[in-house]
């Protein structure tokens, strides 16, 4: 009886995840789009490909770390040391690259994911084996390894200089000579697409929903919750080692004082905004790519607009309070319309 | 209600303090035993040694750790992590988190420089006026957690980036007093330098640390209202089922929390005599990590307020070492982290011997 019961709960809250995750991205879409045509009636010339490149240049290195932060949230867990492994693997990178010119930059990408990978391990061992709760442990690792990349740069920043001219022209220049789409983007769609199929065919993907929906249930069911979660924290890892070369390319330099400062807040917005589930167990790869546009889109048309960079972190604040206050509302009435009144 | 009250405080006496009193026995020597072995292992023990310690290596280091005043006056320039924490054990222990009470400093600071500078509003109602924004910034919190029974920490992980980014808002890169005003426009004289005033040989700045830490301190472990805190942290819906007015108390203690950080702000305004929007910026970090290590389970349900107030000792004796020594701010942050992790491991080492 109550197994019944609780499977019947368990499918219409399935549904209800999937009508949600429905909702969300056209949301997503008509915010974009509100968005979009008010900028342009403000100030024409938002459209112009310029601008357009802006939004495209600024979302690859959210979205390649926000795929990560989606499957930490999915998990019912959280990773705020996203900006701090950006941070190490590109200081660690740019050294080599200032120390070493003639560097192969495919080898400096490869050891930046693996410098990640390495730094979100630790954070997954600590929080899957030693059981230590997800925000103690990235709260941790976002001071210690924030604090060891001034130790390894001697506080120094890398200057543009020093970063190879083949690795700026990722962000300048694309496939097939379209410039408008350069080769970040690129990546980043890349990144999207394998996450979308680790998540949706693999079988370590699908336990990554099975432990956020239900952790007792999925153990029960024989899923090694602690390796998968291990797992999905060592590859956010990964893909925010990926993102500190991305930001060198973007930028030209790496600082450390300043290169993803805060960026576990804009990854965590785009995330959210996404329409993944704050309480862990749902969240879409289309969804979030939707939030990184809507973000990218949002910072674009603030400076587009004449806005001043001070109300950005006032912004990311609000849409972040907006969406999960929506998200609780719409599933509030959901669940009040599909268990009738 | 009265008589409520006090069943409640009868019924739950069984809580995590007295756990010592029960587990004596008739015996004098098993007793000894267990008095030492249940005093090991009380949560504050960890702290205090590690205080001891830092505090050795830190006379060590440099002649001045001996000098008292020295290190008395050198507590103002941590003191609003210790009032925050005071705060913090509440909401932890209640099984919440507040990652928003760094800002929640800043937002008031900065909101308080406004209302004297650019609205003319005196300094002694701009004070009040600030303590009262506090609490209301952290009932805001309150609510959103108690109403649409969202989790504390994406709330205040919101807020924490909405409070400070108001504060960027209104004051901008630059500060109150603007940078650009003339040197005479300032906070009036009685409100500056709050640190350089001492109650009996005491800073005041520690001085309101130490008196609301006793207060709060009696309100968390003497009342039911502390009962309460450590019941919703245990098993929230026990608590619920048991009468506790679970999303009241949450509301008092997101309160709280929002007070203490904007009696912090006001007192970080008065010792730097300038309001900034990134005054305390990552202090969050500071406040989480003195409370765990003081020995606050970070799962609710276990924890004290001197653990609390031993543990600020021990950070900021670690702090004021390594500032002795050279270390640079930015590489303090290292060891401020690796000593958050490494607490908790402590911790669920003696949570388990404790069982």
């Amino acid at each position: 009886m109550t197994t019944i019961e609780s499977i019947q709960t368990k499918q219409s809250s399935r549904t209800l995840a999937n009508q949600l995750a429905r909702f969300r991205e056209l949301g997503i879409i008509l915010f974009l789009v509100l968005i979009v045509i008010g900028a342009t009636i403000a100030q024409p010339r938002f459209l112009s490909s310029f601008n357009l490149r802006s939004i495209l240049l600024w979302v690859p290195l959210l979205t390649v770390v926000a795929m990560g932060e989606m499957m930490v949230i999915i998990t019912r867990g959280i990773d705020v040391s996203v900006g701090s492994i950006l941070a190490l693997a590109g200081i660690i990178v740019g050294m080599i690259f200032r120390d070493f010119p003639e560097f192969n930059i495919y080898l400096g990408t490869l050891l930046a994911i693996l410098i990640g990978l390495g730094l979100g391990a630790i954070n997954g061992a600590l929080i899957a084996w030693v059981k230590i709760p997800p925000v103690i442990t990235t709260l941790g690792t976002l001071s210690a390894y924030r604090g060891l990349t001034f130790i390894v740069s001697q506080g120094r920043q890398i200057d543009p200089n020093h970063v190879p001219r083949s690795l700026i022209h990722w962000s300048q220049v694309g496939p097939l000579g379209i410039n408008l789409v350069p080769w970040v983007v690129v990546i980043a769609v890349v990144v999207a697409i394998l996450t979308f199929f680790f998540l949706r065919s693999s079988k370590a993907g699908r336990n990554v929903y099975a432990i956020g929906g239900n952790q007792d249930a999925a153990t029960l069911r024989g899923i090694p919750v602690a390796w998968t979660t291990f797992l999905v924290y060592a590859i956010t890892g990964a893909l925010a080692g990926l993102a500190g070369v991305l930001y060198a390319s973007r930028f030209g330099f790496v600082n450390p004082g300043e290169t993803g400062v805060g960026f576990e807040l804009t990854a965590i917005a785009a995330v959210v905004i996404g329409g993944t589930n704050v309480f862990g167990g749902s969240g879409s790869v289309l969804g979030v790519v939707l939030g990184c546009l809507l973000l990218g889109t949002i910072n674009v048309a603030l400076s587009v607009l004449g806005i001043a960079a001070t109300w950005q972190l006032a912004v990311y604040g609000f849409v972040i309070l907006l969406a999960v206050v929506v998200d609780a509302i719409i599933q509030r009435e959901l669940r009040r319309a599909s268990t009738g009144e | 209600m009265n008589s409520k009250d006090t069943s409640n405080l009868a019924t739950q006496t069984a809580a995590p303090l007295t756990s010592e009193q029960r587990t004596s026995t008739s015996q004098p020597y098993s007793r000894a035993k267990e008095l030492l072995r249940s005093l090991l292992l009380r949560p504050e023990i960890v702290p205090l040694v590690l205080l001891v310690l830092a505090f050795i290596g830190g006379s060590l280091l440099s002649p001045y750790f001996l000098d008292l005043r020295f290190l008395l006056n050198n507590t103002s320039t941590y003191i609003e992590i210790g009032i925050m924490s005071l705060g913090m054990v509440f909401i932890i222990i209640s099984g919440g988190i507040d990652l928003s009470v760094a800002s929640t400093l800043a937002l008031v600071a900065c909101i308080a420089g406004i209302t004297y500078f650019d609205l003319g509003v005196p300094m002694g109602i701009t004070l009040v006026l600030a303590l009262i924004l506090g609490g209301l910034l952290g009932y805001v919190n309150g609510l959103l957690v108690t109403r649409l029974k969202l989790p504390s920490l994406a709330v205040t992980l919101a807020t924490l980036a909405l409070y400070r980014g108001l504060a960027n808002i209104l004051v901008g890169d630059d500060s109150r007093p603007k940078l650009a005003w003339s040197r005479d426009i300032v906070f009036p004289d009685w409100f500056v330098g709050v640190n350089q005033i001492t109650l009996i040989g005491i800073p005041v700045p520690l001085f309101i640390f130490l008196l609301l830490a006793v207060l709060l301190g009696l309100l968390l472990h003497k009342t039911v209202f502390g009962r309460w805190v450590y019941t919703i942290g245990n098993n929230k819906e026990a608590a619920r089922y048991s009468g506790v007015p679970v999303e009241w108390v949450e509301r008092a203690i997101f309160t709280l929390a929002g007070f203490l950080s904007g009696l912090a702000g006001m007192i970080m305004v008065s010792r730097l005599s300038v309001a900034r929007y990134d005054h305390a910026r990552g202090w969050e970090l500071d406040v989480i990590t003195a409370v765990v290590l003081g020995g606050v389970d970070i799962r609710g349900g276990r924890g004290s307020m001197l653990g609390a107030v031993i543990a600020f000792f021990l950070i900021f004796v670690l702090r004021t070492g390594m500032g002795v020594a050279n270390v640079k701010a930015e590489s303090q942050l290292f060891v401020i982290g690796v000593l958050l992790i490494l607490s908790v491991i402590v911790s669920n080492v003696m949570n388990r011997f404790r069982r």
